[in-house]
């Protein structure tokens, strides 16, 4: 039976993290399902854990500068409803699980967890998010498609907590988010993509597309996106083509039980036609 | 083990659990609140929603470790309120029960949503019904239940 910590300070839980590992355990909506045993047993945890869902220096979100700051403990009920938050990302939050499970989950416990088919996450790596890593003797910041490194990977340390999220505040012509799921409460989603486009003069100054859930990571390419940089209209549809085509290499689902590859690949290149034809109106 | 403090339907309780049980095996077993009930245990079916600092949260998936100093309100500290009573005596009479196996957490999800939006529409109510899963009424009386309960608690002004 693993041991298990409940810190009432957050200098408490950095201490425990140290002297421990203890994975730290926030809502519970992702670790209390996969460790989960029959009714009345304690959950079958594989390492010490410690609760931190009560540390009130962990929650909270505010503007700092040019960036949103949602601290790691902050549930995605308080994201979904913040006025400060993106539209997108409020969007994407509000389509997570059911309204009991948002009241518990956060953000920053879904990055942890790494998985692919994370909707939120999508939508951070299209905002050019960073996350916050704090340890009893330092503290360190990366974008988090450093942080994750693979499915259910991330560099996180033993020593570490994640703090907060830290998102750039941004500004844009228009958006672009689907999720395609089996049905609107709980599902995972089969696939999500998030899409930005801000155009000046009628000229693209800044695009940005992610894929969810069509990899063993989100997808974004920095390369693709800088060479749409400075297009008009009539630039635009004539490299749409060829853009397609390098998106569909990066394009790499997996069959599993939500879906298959086949459905996965062909349905985000029509939603990445969708978000080309925004782009178009956009610029026109 | 440890011991827990929290405050449970107003009442102060203090319970020596391991922080990594469920609060919905402590509900049930330890202090014999059988009204929350276990369907999935993971979190899907909300059959053991309970409310959680006025929160709707599912029991199945919260560690005692969270439950420290927290106010947790049960199907037991509700419905002999006017707010509980209200949303019962709906339910019953737009025949929105069946089996009644998923009525304590629907009448949860119920009170958590009315407390909030006194006066929802028919699509605020299905969303905040979301997570709840019933197998027999096909949610429509239930919808009719939750926009009962909203009309009478309007005019018995249950929310001012």
């Amino acid at each position: 039976m693993a041991v298990s910590y409940v810190p009432a300070t957050f200098e408490e839980a950095v201490r425990i993290r140290r002297e421990t590992g203890a994975v730290p355990v926030a809502g519970g909506t992702d670790l209390m399902v996969r460790y989960r045993s029959p009714a009345g047993t304690l959950p079958d945890f594989p390492w010490p854990v410690m609760f931190i869902s009560g540390l009130k220096e962990m929650k909270g979100l505010f503007l700092e500068g040019a960036e949103l700051v949602i601290k790691a403990g902050t549930e995605l009920a308080v994201i979904e409803h913040s006025e400060i938050v993106h539209p997108v990302l409020r969007e994407a939050v509000r389509q997570m699980a059911a309204p009991a499970l948002r009241n518990l989950g956060t953000l920053s416990g879904n990055i942890c967890n790494a998985s692919p088919a994370g909707d939120a996450v999508c939508v951070l790596y299209a905002l050019g998010a960073e996350v916050e890593l704090t340890s009893s003797s330092r503290m360190r910041r990366m974008p988090i498609e450093h942080f994750i490194t693979g499915p259910g990977r991330t560099v996180l340390k033993d020593d570490e907590l994640m703090t907060a999220v830290r998102i750039p505040l941004h500004s844009d012509s228009a958006s672009f988010y689907r999720k395609v799921g089996t049905r609107k409460a709980n599902a995972l989603s089969k696939l999500s993509c998030t899409g930005f486009i801000t155009v000046t003069e009628n000229r693209i100054v800044d695009m940005r597309l992610a894929l969810g859930a069509v990899g063993p990571m989100v997808v974004r390419s920095a390369e693709l996106e800088s060479q749409c940089i400075g297009m008009d209209l009539n630039q635009f549809s004539n490299f749409k083509p060829d853009l397609r085509k390098q998106y569909a290499e990066l394009v790499t689902p997996i069959d599993d039980q939500r879906s298959t590859a086949e459905y996965r690949k062909e349905t985000t290149l029509n939603l990445i036609d969708e978000f080309f034809m925004l782009i178009e109106k956009e610029l026109s | 083990m440890q011991q827990i403090t929290f405050i449970l339907n107003g009442e102060k309780q203090v319970v020596s659990a391991d922080p990594s049980s469920r609060l919905l095996d402590i509900l049930r077993d330890t202090l014999g609140l059988t009204a929350v009930k276990e369907g999935c245990g993971e979190g899907e079916c909300g059959a053991c929603s309970v409310l959680k600092d006025g929160k709707l949260v599912n029991s199945c998936i919260v560690p005692m470790g969270s439950v420290d100093g927290a106010e947790i309100t049960t199907l037991e500290g509700l419905r002999d309120t006017a707010e509980g009573e209200n949303i019962i005596s709906a339910y019953a009479d737009s025949g929105a029960v069946q089996c009644g196996f998923c009525t304590p957490g629907m009448v949860m999800a119920a009170a958590a949503l009315l407390r909030e939006n006194p006066e929802p529409d028919e699509q605020e109510i299905r969303e905040a019904l979301s997570g709840n899963l019933c197998r027999c009424t096909g949610y429509n009386l239930l919808v009719k239940g939750v926009t009962l309960a909203s009309e009478r608690g309007k005019e018995k002004g249950i929310w001012q």
